[in-house]
Order: C-alpha cells, then structure tokens, then sequence
C-alpha cells in the first residue's frame, strides 16, 4: 500500500475554507428550515383546508424522494422560472426546502403535545391568535422537540456534502477538486470524513450549549 | 436534441431495477451486521460496548457520501477489487448496519428488564435469552423505525450516481442531458423514488399509530 497524505494536507488552507463553506451551508439550512417548518405548521394550524393539503403534499413529496433528486430539480427549474442564482445560494434552497418538511413533522409533533387549555388560558387572558400562537404554543412545542429537531439538523448538515453535485462551495467540492489535481482520492477523501466527523461533533455541542442556555425556562 | 420515447424510460427503469437491487443488497446485510452491531451495544464487556459505540459514530456523524467514497477508493489500496456496485453496495451495508444497531439497541433496551430477569431465574442462557425472548419482542417494537431507516436507505442509493453507477438517479441525469428536458426527467425519476417510498413510509406511520394505542 502506498499513501501520501503530504500533497493532501499541503491544501490544507482550501480544505479549511471549504469546511467554512460547509458550515455556512448548514447554518443557513437550518435557518430556513426552521423558517418553513414554523411557517408550514402554522399553515396547518390556520383551519385553511387547502393550505393545510398543500403543507401535507409538500411534506410526504419531500420526504418521499431522494436530496439529490430535488437538488438537481430545484437546479434547473429555478433558471426556467427566471430566477438565476448560483450554485451555493440554489443548495441553501434547496436544504432548507429539504429541512423545513421533516421540521414540519417535527414542529407539529411538538405543538400537538401541548394542552389545549394552555390555549384556552391566553384566550381568557386577551392574548391575540398570533401571540397564543408564538408565546403559549411555538415557544414549548420547540422546546419538546429540539432533541429530534437537533439529530435532523445533523442530518442536514451532512446532506451538505451532496450540494457537491450542482457544484455549491462546500467541503466535498474542494476534496473533489484536490482529487482532481492530485489523484489521492482515497486520502483525500479520508482527510474530509474526518473533518465532517469533527464538525458534526462540533454542532452536537453547539445544539447542547442551546439546550443548555435556551431552553432551561421555566426550571431556572 | 431527442424527446423521451420508449427507449429512455425503459433505460431508467434498468436504472430503477439497479436502484432495488442495491437498496435489497444493503437492507439484507444491513440486517445481519446490524444485528451483530446490536448484540456488540448491549453486551455485558464495556470494551466490546465502546467498539460498537464507536462503530456507529462514525457512520451517523458522517455523510453517506464520504462512506461511499472512502470504500469506493480504499478498497483497491487495501488490494481488494470489486466492481463499482460491489464497493457501493459493501458500503450501504456498513452503513445500514450502524443506523440498524443503533435502533435495535434502543429497542432492545426498551423491553423491560424484568423479563431477562425472570429468564435468569429459570436458568435460561444468553444465547436462548436473546433468540426466544428479548429479540423477538424488540423486533416488534423496532418495526417504525427500522420501515423508516428502509426509506431512508432507498434514497441514500442515490449517491451512488455520484461515483458513477448508473442507478436510477444516475440513467436519469444521462437522459436529461440528452434530452435537455430536465424537469420532465427529474420528474418522472422523482415520481418513481415517491411511488416505491411513499407506502413504505404510510405503513411505518400506520403501524407506529397502531403500536402507540395499543400502549394506551
């Protein structure tokens, strides 16, 4: 057997530009996610029998077919519908978009858990629908779920990789350009599942810091 | 420039009836590895215990990407040929085999502990403990999530179109770029990925619903 990790780690300023690249994708992901996660449950929860359908349909047709598949969808009818973006922008669509319907099955766990006489309490209380909704019935229902929201958010952050694909900035592109010049693939690639193992760890933590200090109300 | 006749959709149910195979290959020795992986979490030797808990770090803190990669790649520095759908497939069923272990641990460990206890009792040994008592009641109460991690596994075959292997994403993307119809490919390809995952992930739903009443 003959390795040489020399040429890879001799990139090693590309790899770690490439791991920011990563995190940026994910952070944003997760961002929009959870935005379309709020959004599609609150949807559900509005009583509009066709937007409620159209949440359901978006949310079985996303977590019924494969990232890739909707990546490279999403690819190519953007331009199609006018909209030209760049590949790292159109792989941020398209994790969020990805993100946001298992957030939705989560978020909705969450909120159906809680009791309805926490509603009927902001009711009496004269809080407005909108306030019931972020204050009594959002805040805990994300504070219930956030173990499952945490793990599919690690999900995503390695789905990232797969925006290699449309050519996004990430990790995996830059090993695969690495590979291109050097021929090294297997220590390459080796070099970046280590990397990707570091930062999965790195945002577990980052999660259980959140938990932590987010959400310890109303025990402290 | 050409249209979609009966020559491209017939070369993506090929890509389909690949997509099947790999998924069976790695749900198959998923099982059986993960199994082992199981039994390897919950033995009674810490040492053997942190192998396991190492075993599926790695591959849950991961992309399956980068798993397809590193066996795609290193199988041939360690002397080993296979063709490309072997490499792909030995590393889905690594792959299943820690998602699997890690949620026949959890089930398991969710079969109350005073049913090895009255086995003790009796004098029963490990290996009739397991096969007679805990596994098949684990089993059961696996079966959600094991339907979903099937799902899950299904859709993960698709990266093997990164490494090349025509499978159904892969005959997908050679037929759009002939065709330039991209969004007409992409979604007859998605439609078949939907139509093969979709009552899966309704009779895992299903029995979850089922499971969570009768606990009631």
């Amino acid at each position: 057997m003959n390795l040489d990790f020399g040429v890879v780690w001799a990139r090693w300023p590309e790899l770690l530009m490439g791991l920011g690249g990563t995190l940026f994708l994910a952070l944003s992901g997760m961002v929009l996610a959870l935005m379309i996660g709020v959004l599609g449950v609150a949807v559900r929860r509005s009583g509009n029998r066709i937007g409620s359908a159209l949440v359901i349909a978006f949310v079985e047709l996303i977590r019924n077919t494969p990232f890739l598949v909707q990546i490279f969808f999403i690819f190519f009818a953007l331009p199609l519908a006018g909209v030209r973006l760049n590949p790292t922008v159109t792989a941020i669509i398209a994790l969020g978009v990805n993100g946001g319907a298992y957030a939705i099955e989560i978020i909705r766990g969450g909120v159906e858990s809680i009791p309805k006489g926490q509603t009927e309490a902001g009711l009496a209380l004269g809080l407005r629908p909108g306030e019931i909704f972020r204050r009594i019935i959002l805040k805990p229902a994300l504070r219930a779920v956030f173990p499952s929201l945490s793990s599919q958010f690690i999900l995503l952050t390695l789905t990232t990789s797969i925006a290699t694909s449309i050519s996004a900035y990430e990790l995996t592109s830059v090993a695969q350009r690495i590979d291109g010049d050097t021929f090294r693939s297997f220590e390459v690639y080796f070099t970046i599942t280590a990397m990707y193992l570091a930062l999965s760890w790195f945002i577990m933590s980052l999660f259980a810091v959140i938990t932590r200090t987010v959400f310890t109300y109303p025990t402290r | 420039m050409s249209t979609i006749g009966t020559p491209e959709l017939l070369f993506l149910l090929r890509g389909l009836g690949w997509t099947l195979l790999l998924t069976a290959i790695g749900f198959v020795g998923g099982i059986v590895f993960g199994l082992v992986v199981a039994l390897v979490r919950v033995a009674r030797r810490r040492w053997l215990r942190n192998i396991a808990v190492g075993w599926i770090a790695i591959f849950q803190g991961t992309p399956l990407l980068m798993q397809l990669f590193v066996v795609y790649f290193g199988l041939p520095l360690f002397g080993v040929t296979v063709p490309a759908w072997g490499a792909v497939a030995i590393a889905l069923t690594a792959h299943a085999s820690a998602y699997l272990g890690e949620i026949w641990r959890g089930a398991i460990q969710a079969v109350p502990l005073g049913q090895a206890e009255a086995a003790h009792a009796l004098g029963i040994k490990y290996r009739s403990l397991m096969r007679d008592i805990i596994l098949p009641q684990a089993f059961r109460l696996s079966l959600p999530a094991t339907i979903g991690f099937l799902v899950q596994l299904l859709k993960g075959t698709s990266l093997a179109a990164i490494v090349g292997f025509i499978e159904l994403t892969r005959a997908g993307q050679i037929v759009s770029n002939q065709t330039f119809k991209p969004l007409i490919v992409f979604g007859i390809v998605g439609g078949l990925y939907f139509l093969l995952c979709w009552p899966l992930s309704l009779w895992g739903s299903r029995m979850e619903r089922r499971m969570a009443r009768d606990r009631r």
